[in-house]
């Protein structure tokens, strides 16, 4: 890597996957990572939230809040997830009520302290970090679901060229007509629904390029780990056996009205 | 309480206090909609809204021109999503060729009776939707889990026609997502749920996707169950704390035949009526009518992931 590129690691949602989180810290520092950031929701999901905090503050993690952070550090009733289904919605207070009760107060105080986004400019590359999106850390951009248009709007409105979130569950990546590149960078915490047991992240290359014009590429990075002992892990706690398949077959068996026609038929529920 | 009551004006609440209708700014334009086929449906249900029917001619056919227009000033507003309605966007000959022009823009919904599903329409949609990289949603609207609880709103013989609809999609390659109206009591909610599920299982739909809608009590609705008490309506106060964006006039706008409206719920409102242009509809608009209070207490209902049982608060 030539020595004018500048190369992050971005993670997204954690889920309480703390074995996924150690893999992708290791794997990003090989890859030579020279900053590792992590854009929210630390907790659900997966067991013993509070594993996954030290692992971050000891790896120098650069770290914002998502929503179920949020709602978490404030107390409120729910994960600002605004399903409508009874199933999901069931499970989704399953999750956090069990995270909430197992966060420490300690960690609360400091997730609840973590911006809301985060910027970096570098070779004249404006870096956006948010958890939904730049306006609403709680929307879901979806790659079928979201207008290159819309992508172009947001770039415009947050003088960002680069805007990086997490949120859905499935990264994605779209280069702008200005451009700019947007990037879901996908979760540690749960597979893509896509019937493999790996996690995903983003590494981001920013450079000037020959012509002295600022260049960004973005590469999803799978990460595997032992998906085994998590799952282990999350019997020991009593976690619902249906999100243990999820961390076993890869596929997705909650929390799936919110997908759009085109994620949803790639599952297999 | 003794003696005839008063009459309760408007922007009163129930208990007296002044309250005037508070104004909700359009934050963006996330979404577009558009009365492809006006008011006009071949079919009458006993609840809709906006009295739709094979001749209530308020609303007429939007062209394919005009469409297309819409589709590329939508550009500039920086738009997410497309919906299409009416009526019954199906009776307009040119659909498949809006949702193609749609679909090269971004996602695009289609709001549907299911029951005139014919493959001249919908091979070139499937095939439309099969190339974009956005989704095509197709929202089926079914009232009930049965012949007996559909078709009393929808007509005779309507279940079984948006059940073969249902089908028909499935084996275009959708994945429907089935809507109904709560035209029964909240506390057999989760029952219907049910029956609702096991009844599309039976046509092949093994993971259905499912929304219930609240009843908008306006138009024909009103009529039929009733229309909305007098405390039913949006305050100021009910709007502290509230996060607007929930509201559907504050991302969206409606592309009729005259001109564009607030939303797609409001149309037979002259105040709903914001202008010819975009950028005269980019108004704010006053909570004023007691449709206004569903969405309120919902959240978006029209969207595709709104609906009953969302926590808006």
């Amino acid at each position: 890597m030539s020595a004018d590129v500048h190369r992050i690691a971005v993670f997204g949602g954690v889920y309480s996957n703390h074995l996924a989180l150690a893999a992708a810290i290791t794997d990003a520092r090989e890859r030579g990572a020279q900053e590792l950031y992590c854009l929210g929701d630390f907790g659900a999901f997966g067991p013993n939230p509070d594993k996954v905090f030290p692992l971050l503050v000891d790896a120098d993690v650069k770290a914002m809040r998502g929503n179920y952070d949020d709602s978490i550090a404030r107390g409120l009733d729910d994960c600002q997830c605004g399903y409508t289904d009874p199933r999901d919605n069931y499970f989704a207070r399953l999750s956090y009520r069990y995270t909430y009760r197992k966060t420490s107060d300690r960690w609360r105080t400091w997730m609840g302290e973590l911006p809301a986004r985060l910027t970096l400019d570098r070779h004249g590359v404006r870096v956006l970090f948010c958890h939904g999106s730049p306006r609403q850390m709680n929307e879901f951009l979806w790659e079928s679901a979201t207008s290159t248009q819309f992508l172009t709007y947001l770039g415009r409105e947050y003088e960002a060229d680069v805007i990086l979130g997490t949120h859905t569950g499935i990264h994605w990546q779209r280069r702008l007509p200005s451009g700019g590149v947007f990037a879901n960078v996908g979760v540690l915490g749960r597979p893509a629904n896509d019937g493999r047991t790996d996690v995903w992240y983003a590494l981001v290359d920013i450079a000037t390029a020959s012509g002295g014009q600022p260049q960004t590429r973005v590469e999803f990075v799978p990460v595997a780990y032992d998906h085994e002992r998590l799952a282990a892990e999350m019997r020991e706690e009593n976690l619902p056996a249906e999100f243990i398949e999820t961390i076993t077959t890869g596929w997705w068996t909650t929390c799936l009205e919110v997908l759009p026609a085109k994620e949803r038929a790639r599952g297999r529920f | 309480m003794s003696g005839s009551a008063l009459p309760i004006e408007p922007h009163l609440t129930r208990f007296g206090e002044t309250s005037e209708a508070p104004s909700v700014a359009l934050d963006h334009l996330d979404t577009l909609w558009f009365q492809v086929t006006g008011t006009i449906c071949n079919l009458k249900c006993t609840h809709c809204f906006i009295s739709c029917s094979p001749h209530n001619h308020t609303f007429e056919f939007l062209s394919l021109e005009d469409v297309e227009s819409w589709l590329t000033r939508s550009a500039d507003w920086g738009v997410k999503e497309f919906y299409f309605t009416g009526g019954e966007p199906f009776m307009h000959v040119d659909l498949p060729r809006m949702l193609e022009l749609a679909l090269e823009r971004g996602p695009a919904s289609v709001l549907t009776n299911g029951t005139l599903l014919p493959a001249r329409s919908l091979d070139p949609i499937a095939r439309a939707a099969e190339r974009s990289s956005y989704s095509l949603e197709i929202r089926v609207s079914i009232d009930g889990p049965s012949a007996e609880t559909n078709d009393p709103i929808r007509g005779e013989g309507t279940f079984e026609r948006a059940m073969e609809g249902v089908a028909k999609l499935l084996a275009a390659g959708f994945l429907p997502i089935v809507t109904a109206t709560q035209v029964w009591a909240p506390e057999v909610d989760e029952e219907v749920r049910q029956a609702f599920v096991a009844r599309l299982r039976d046509v092949g739909y093994e993971n259905p996707r499912l929304k219930i809608l609240p009843s908008l009590r306006i138009g024909r609705e009103a009529l039929r169950d009733r229309g909305y008490d007098e405390y039913e309506h949006v305050t100021a106060e009910m709007l502290e704390d509230y996060d607007e964006r929930q509201l559907l006039c504050a991302s969206s706008r409606v592309i009729t035949n005259r001109g564009v409206y607030v939303c797609p719920i409001l149309i037979e409102s002259e105040t709903a009526r914001l202008g010819d242009t975009l950028e005269e509809a980019a108004v704010p608009y006053r909570l004023d009518k007691p449709a206004c209070y569903t969405c309120w207490l919902h959240g978006a209902i029209c969207s595709n992931y709104g609906g009953i049982g969302r926590d808006v608060g």
